[in-house]
């Protein structure tokens, strides 16, 4: 399972402010089928931008939450041409992440969310979204940066951790020890 | 240079991990390295101590309360929100190499002694899973007062039984440990350490004072896991006072939960700069520990009163009904709350009819009083049972507790079953009541007897028919123990298939 496909990219994403661009890309993940209830998703993203805004420096905007609403862990992206405010002190957005999250998290496709997280302060990988000219060109761009590839995945630095999927009710238990 | 570095941030899905990033290549442009503990919803790697030890500073890039903080106590600390890092990762960089040389940076916060207490919060998981966490914390704490106590007592009844023939257990609880000096009780003035009686006594008397912690130790570290220090005072007052109006261990999760809270609330408060040195000490214990306290006698008290007369009226009432359908009633009873208002109605019933005088062996008061000792021997017994045919189902703690728990089935300490009710009520409760109400039902319906108010198999030799009572028994803990596992499997399977709740 991918986090994107085509369908959550929108490359001339437009909105008169961040919260009505956020919601035209949370539309495309309820067209996915990624998200039961769009107004939920909404403001539960609106929420956590309330805490702080998500706007980050080099014109990048990653508003995202964890929603009862969403099925799998998910990004849509967008472009802005001339971008939006997004908080970030040194300027507008014109590149954003939009990333969702299920409410209890913790399967194996959550652990792509920190690798594209991570990729998101890679200066390559930023100026290769902002060149790309189709939308399976930035569907294979952030599958290339998430893929669980077993050599570069997290195993050797977790060695008492099993197969991915059975990490949570491993670590639930390890929770109790005292 | 070697640093360690934590990030963590509300949702734990994107700032944790960017910072990360940042703060490795910032120090690795620097010609410097970082491991990074990455606090967020992928599950974080603790970092080794040995690395920490090596460490020459710490960095909390950090919107949440870094977990474990005591691990860097001492170390060079540059303490900062989440999105610096992420802004300005080679900034932090040179304020780490800068604090190293400079012992003002040592972390005062992380060498405040903490009491080496253990929670297991993660505070960025969803709700449910947090409510899981903090009666998870108090379980854990709770469960060595029910291993002392209940083996203690067990111990206790065993001696008993040697040194004072088949009454014992029962003659046992008779001496207590300071009664007037003039009884021939009394603990304190009369122990003999020549005699295997006092020696009973004495191993009943301090596992019953351990007992009297199990729901205040219950609900304090609820309201530790959910406030920190100043959830413990009105925790373990509040459960203190949930023993005391009869509420059992589901009123200690009341207590836990709402001292935890109230606690949390209170000292979250922004006060003058005068009052906040006396906060921890005196404000907010004392106002959390009244709310508490005053609002569970208030508005609990009353209810769980009128809900045990009601009951004691209803089972008073139905004389007329056959015995099997009595004995179905009063299993559920003894296995809904283990030792709480409902349970002790029906074991009140059943002692009390015991006091009449003059009866025959066969006499009904006698076959009522089997079915709740059965019945209240069900839980701990199938637990037992549960953990030792699928440990995997149960944590480490759990699993240690089910071998504690065959002893104190077998000596009916239905208390045995609390840490598993107490971290999964719903499950643990409902499976409880089936296989106790199948035992007592069964065990009326065989007609066995019991002379004796307490002391399980220790008081074999007072029961009438205790081939019946032992097959109503293990019928009940069969059921219920397959109920149990059915239950957790399914949450198991559904946890792995889906996302875990």
């Amino acid at each position: 399972m991918s986090l994107i496909t085509e369908a959550q990219v929108v490359l001339d994403l437009a909105g008169a402010d961040r919260h009505e661009a956020t919601r035209t890309l949370a539309a495309t993940l309820v067209t996915s089928g990624r998200c039961t209830d769009l107004e939920q998703f909404v403001a539960d993203v609106a929420t956590r931008e309330a805490t702080m805004a998500t706007g980050l420096p080099g014109g990048i905007g990653i508003p995202h939450a964890r929603s009862a609403a969403i099925t799998e862990p998910s990004l849509a992206f967008g472009r802005i041409d001339g971008g939006l405010d997004w908080g970030a002190k040194d300027g507008p957005a014109d590149l954003v992440f939009l990333i969702a999250a299920p409410e209890a998290g913790g399967d194996a496709h959550m652990q792509m969310l920190p690798k594209l997280a991570r990729a998101l302060m890679k200066k390559d990988f930023v100026a290769a979204l902002r060149g790309a000219t189709t939308k399976a060109e930035v569907v294979a761009l952030v599958n290339d940066a998430v893929a669980l590839d077993p050599a570069a995945a997290p195993a050797p630095a977790h060695p008492h951790c099993g197969g991915s999927a059975r990490r949570r009710p491993r670590r639930r238990r390890d929770r109790l020890d005292l | 240079m070697r640093f360690v570095g934590v990030t963590s941030c509300p949702t734990g899905i994107a700032h944790t991990y960017m910072a990360a990033e940042s703060l490795e290549a910032a120090a690795k442009a620097a010609g410097h390295s970082i491991t990074v503990e990455t606090q967020g919803s992928a599950g974080s790697e603790p970092l080794a101590q040995s690395v920490i030890d090596t460490a020459d500073a710490v960095i909390f890039a950090h919107d949440l309360p870094v977990k474990d903080v005591h691990r860097f106590a001492g170390k060079p600390t540059v303490d900062v929100g989440v999105k610096r890092a992420i802004s300005d990762g080679p900034a932090l960089i040179a304020q780490a190499v800068a604090a190293v040389s400079n012992p003002a940076t040592r972390s005062a916060a992380a060498s405040a002694p903490t009491g080496g207490l253990v929670t297991k919060v993660d505070a960025t998981a969803s709700l449910g899973t947090q409510i899981r966490q903090w009666l998870m914390t108090g379980v854990s704490y709770m469960i060595p007062f029910v291993a002392a106590g209940g083996i203690l007592i067990a111990l206790g009844f065993m001696l008993a039984t040697a040194a004072l023939g088949k009454n014992g257990p029962v003659d046992i609880t008779a001496y207590d440990i300071n009664l007037p000096k003039d009884l021939p009780h009394s603990i304190m003035h009369s122990f003999n350490p020549m005699s295997l009686t006092w020696w009973a006594a004495l191993l009943f008397r301090v596992g019953v004072a351990a007992f009297g912690f199990l729901v205040p130790a219950l609900s304090g570290f609820i309201a530790y896991a959910i406030a920190d220090r100043p959830g413990l005072v009105p925790g373990f007052v509040g459960g203190a006072i949930a023993g005391t109006t009869g509420a059992g261990f589901l009123g200690g999760l009341i207590t836990g939960i709402l001292g935890g809270l109230v606690a949390r609330w209170i000292s979250r408060w922004k006060v003058a700069k005068g009052v906040r040195g006396i906060m921890p000490v005196v404000v907010t214990p004392l106002l959390s520990t009244l709310i508490v306290g005053g609002l569970f006698i208030i508005v609990l008290g009353r209810p769980i009163k009128a809900l045990m007369d009601a009951l004691t009226n209803g089972l008073n009432g139905m004389g007329g009904s056959s015995l099997a359908v009595l004995g179905l009633i009063l299993g559920a009873m003894m296995g809904f709350d283990l030792g709480g208002p409902v349970n002790k109605v029906a074991y009140t019933f059943a002692t009390t009819g015991l006091a009449t005088t003059g009866l025959a062996q066969d006499a009904t008061q006698y076959k009522i009083m089997a079915a709740v000792m059965a019945a209240g021997m069900v839980a701990p017994l199938a637990l037992a049972l549960a953990t030792t045919l699928r440990p995997k189902l149960f944590t480490e703690p759990e699993q240690e507790n089910g071998k504690a728990a065959w002893l104190l089935g077998a000596s009916f300490i239905s208390e045995g079953a609390i840490p598993f009710a107490a971290a999964d009520p719903a499950r643990i409760i409902a499976s409880s009541v089936v296989g106790s109400a199948i035992t007592g039902a069964l065990c009326m319906a065989f007609g066995a007897t019991s002379m004796a108010p307490h002391g399980g198999i220790w008081v074999a030799l007072l029961f009438g028919n205790f081939l019946g009572f032992l097959i109503a028994l293990a019928v009940g803990v069969a059921v219920m123990a397959l109920i149990v596992i059915a239950l957790k499997q399914r949450d198991h399977s559904a946890a792995a298939a889906r996302i875990a709740a």
